[in-house]
């Protein structure tokens, strides 16, 4: 790689040619703040707060866009940079909602942090008309509130670009600019996909989940209800975060601890619904594969997926698995199996979901989703609001010790716990697939070319006389590449995996944020997968159809594997949408 | 956020869609073709309503929001149809300081539309301009070609009256 010598703050400095002065000063351990940049995807050198001196340069340049060159001589933390960024930082609140004690972000917002460091003391230095907007609470899992938003496009660039849908982008113009929908339709009325990735890299409180922590803290605190809570598999990877703790800290036992401390009856497990969901697939994909079905099969976990290929390929349906999504199974089961067993009427049942995702949140009001009569799932919230939950109970997270879920819908297996990373739940099927199919104990269960956070991937795999040609993708511009395929009959697959969001659960829209000076340099996706995959392989049982509480649900409630009952509690159905 | 939403129901014709197809086809796969695009269609439909933004979206492969962003971030895009009357009133320096303002309300109030409208009959919209180089003749405005000078408040409702208001 060719290098150029530049100066940083008076130090020498040799960098790759192709870098931006803000990656030059990361790589030599100095920070540049930014806020409207978002790596790969919003590089637009619009907010102005990462401007530095170049020797020589008119004006003070956007470091996050200006190419390093031979030479160059650069200041990062001058006086005139500081009292630039500051104006800046005082002009975007002259426009700004200042209510940030109660807002959702307090503590986690980047513009209250960068007003903090650079000595903002007067919000209201300069006092611009404040548009008032009315915060658009259309959508099931989320709201807008533009008179928190920036106007820096991070949520606009997120979903055109990693999602490829488009459905918000920056209306009008000038002083009236605001970021929207077409033609002012309420986000819930638009072909959204409900995957929250805007929210996760939105810097300030404009964008949000809906908050049902109430809703939760109701049931448990009704004596008639009997509250059954289910963490995805991927909120041991991440809860952490939202207590300081460093990304990629696998907390399982302190989940479980925390949960019981916040008084469910019982503390389960989704990912024994993982090993459902792959009973069920495996044998729907060897149906499909034996019977001459409807081929490539592709997953239906993914709510945001789910929903985007109801919008976007409505035509494409019949690829879809007819499997409930793990958090759905567990509810149907709970409220079919289990409330039988235990004797409680289902109505008396709340089953809460807590989930990487805001998705889940549009999934729990599905049609098609009430094995027992009622919802299978009443509640899902998000790792966020879990975490709200923990802070408001009192619980000193980091504090709690190791502890186990609870029997019998705690037990799960390693192929159940890889589901909350791209690729696992195909390697999770794939196990299975091949031991059904293979008629023998499968001796390699790892299937490593699934893995990794590449946005697709193939691989090609010999179960038993089959070949079985597989391929991968998450976020869904990704998606969109493969179903273009599908559509247009050139896909050579079996078997596809998506997951809507890019890197699967881990990096859902429901998972803790993350500040753009971290998820620009640091590989959320990777150290968060890399907790899944550890745990994984400390499992005794990695197999799912090896997972005794499983066959015992199986053996006293549905009988075989993808048998009549099954279908009724654990499959279902989609509709085709608008793609508008 | 401004009205965006026509009052008036869209009336394409199927000429009018095969001659926006066109368009679309000739464009289609160069870059930047979305701007060449809309000010077809704009030519072709007049306005650029969503029924109109949709036929673009699925024509181009680009988002409608990315659409209705560009359409409402250039003055020259209209999402309401002009009237039969197209009444623009000057709103520069010279007109203004000679009442402008004033006869601009007047004429919102009594057609019931507001800047960039279009009455629900579809026979007068009201937009405001920029000078038109007549300031010897303000406060003017224009109806269609023709214009009218040195006007006060009181000669709108002649104004009107002749064209059937």
């Amino acid at each position: 790689m060719e290098l150029v010598n530049i100066k940083l703050n008076g130090m020498p400095l040799s960098v790759p040619k192709n870098y931006t002065i803000l990656e030059a000063a990361r790589s030599a351990g100095v920070e540049i703040p930014t806020l409207c940049y978002l790596k790969e995807i919003n590089e637009i050198g619009a907010c102005r707060i990462c401007v530095v001196e170049v020797k020589g340069a008119k004006s003070l340049v956007a470091a996050c866009v200006y190419p390093v060159s031979e030479g160059m001589e650069v200041v990062t933390n001058s006086q005139r940079v500081i009292d630039a960024r500051r104006t800046t930082l005082e002009l975007i609140l002259s426009t700004h909602n200042k209510r940030c004690l109660s807002c959702v972000r307090s503590g986690s917002c980047e513009l209250q942090k960068l007003c903090s460091d650079y000595g903002v003391e007067n919000e209201n230095r300069f006092l611009g008309e404040n548009p008032v907007y009315p915060i658009d609470h259309s959508a099931v899992h989320m709201y807008r509130d533009n008179s928190k938003c920036v106007l820096c496009r991070r949520c606009v660039a997120a979903c055109a670009k990693w999602q490829g849908i488009g459905v918000i982008g920056p209306n009008e113009r000038g002083f009236a600019t605001h970021i929207g929908s077409a033609f002012g339709a309420g986000l819930g009325d638009t072909a959204c996909v409900s995957c929250g990735q805007c929210i996760v890299v939105c810097p300030t409180g404009a964008l949000s989940e809906h908050d049902h922590t109430q809703q939760v803290w109701d049931a448990i605190a009704d004596p008639s209800k009997y509250v059954i809570v289910q963490p995805a598999p991927s909120i041991r990877a991440t809860l952490g975060e939202a207590f300081g703790m460093p990304v990629g800290t696998d907390v399982t036992g302190k989940l479980a601890a925390a949960l019981r401390r916040l008084g469910f009856d019982k503390v389960f497990d989704t990912d024994l619904a993982a090993d459902m969901t792959i009973v069920e697939e495996a044998h729907e994909f060897v149906e499909r594969v034996t019977k001459g079905g409807v081929l490539p099969m592709i997953t239906s976990c993914s709510p945001g997926w789910v929903k985007f290929c109801e919008h976007y390929f409505p035509d494409q349906l019949p690829h879809l698995s007819t499997c409930k999504s793990p958090m759905q199974m567990f509810g149907a089961a709970a409220k079919t199996w289990y409330a039988q067993k235990m004797g409680i009427d289902p109505k008396d049942m709340v089953v809460v979901a807590v989930m990487p995702c805001t998705a889940k949140k549009f999934e729990v009001g599905r049609d098609d989703q009430d094995a027992a009569g009622v919802p299978d799932v009443d509640i899902a919230i998000t790792t966020r609001e879990l975490a709200r939950m923990i802070n408001r109970a009192g619980i000193k997270f980091e504090m709690l010790p190791d502890e186990d879920f609870d029997d019998p819908m705690g037990e799960s297996t390693g192929a159940g716990v890889i589901f909350g990373a791209t690729g696992g739940v195909m390697e999770a099927a794939l196990r299975t697939a091949a031991e059904w199919v293979g008629g023998k104990p499968l001796e390699a269960v790892e299937f490593k070319e699934v893995r990794g956070t590449q946005g697709i991937k193939e691989a090609s795999y010999q179960v038993g006389d089959l070949t079985v040609k597989v391929a991968v993708a998450s976020g869904l511009a990704n998606a969109r590449e493969i179903m273009n395929q599908v559509r247009a009959g050139t896909a050579d697959y079996q078997f596809i995996e998506i997951m809507a969001c890019p890197g699967g659960c881990v990096n859902g829209g429901g998972q803790p944020v993350q500040p753009a000076s971290v998820r620009n340099f640091e590989d959320l996706k990777g150290k968060r997968a890399a907790v899944l995959y550890n745990a994984d392989a400390g499992k005794p049982l990695r197999k799912s159809h090896e997972n005794p509480s499983l066959l015992k649900i199986y053996e006293e409630f549905f009988g075989e594997f993808g048998s009549h009952k099954a279908h009724e509690v654990l499959h279902t159905s989609y509709v085709e949408r608008d793609h508008f | 956020m401004a009205t965006t939403k026509a009052a008036i129901p869209f009336s394409g014709t199927p000429a009018q869609q095969a001659q926006l197809e066109k368009v679309i086809e000739a464009h289609k796969d160069q870059k930047g073709a979305l701007m060449p695009v809309l000010q077809g269609a704009q030519e072709i439909y007049g306005y650029l309503p969503i029924e109109v933004q949709k036929m673009v979206s699925d024509g181009l492969g680009i988002p409608l929001e990315e659409i209705y962003g560009v359409a409402t971030f250039y003055s020259q895009f209209t999402l309401v149809p002009k009237g039969q009357y197209k009444i623009s009133v000057c709103l520069g320096t010279a007109c203004y300081v000679k009442g402008s303002g004033d006869i601009f309300n007047k004429l919102s109030e009594k057609l019931g539309i507001a800047s960039g409208g279009c009455t629900p009959d579809g026979r007068f919209s009201l937009d405001a301009c920029r000078c038109i180089g007549a300031c010897g003749l303000a406060p003017v405005l224009t109806v269609n070609d023709e214009v009218y000078g040195r006007l006060t408040v009181d000669d709108v409702d002649d104004i009107l009256a002749k064209y059937g208001a």
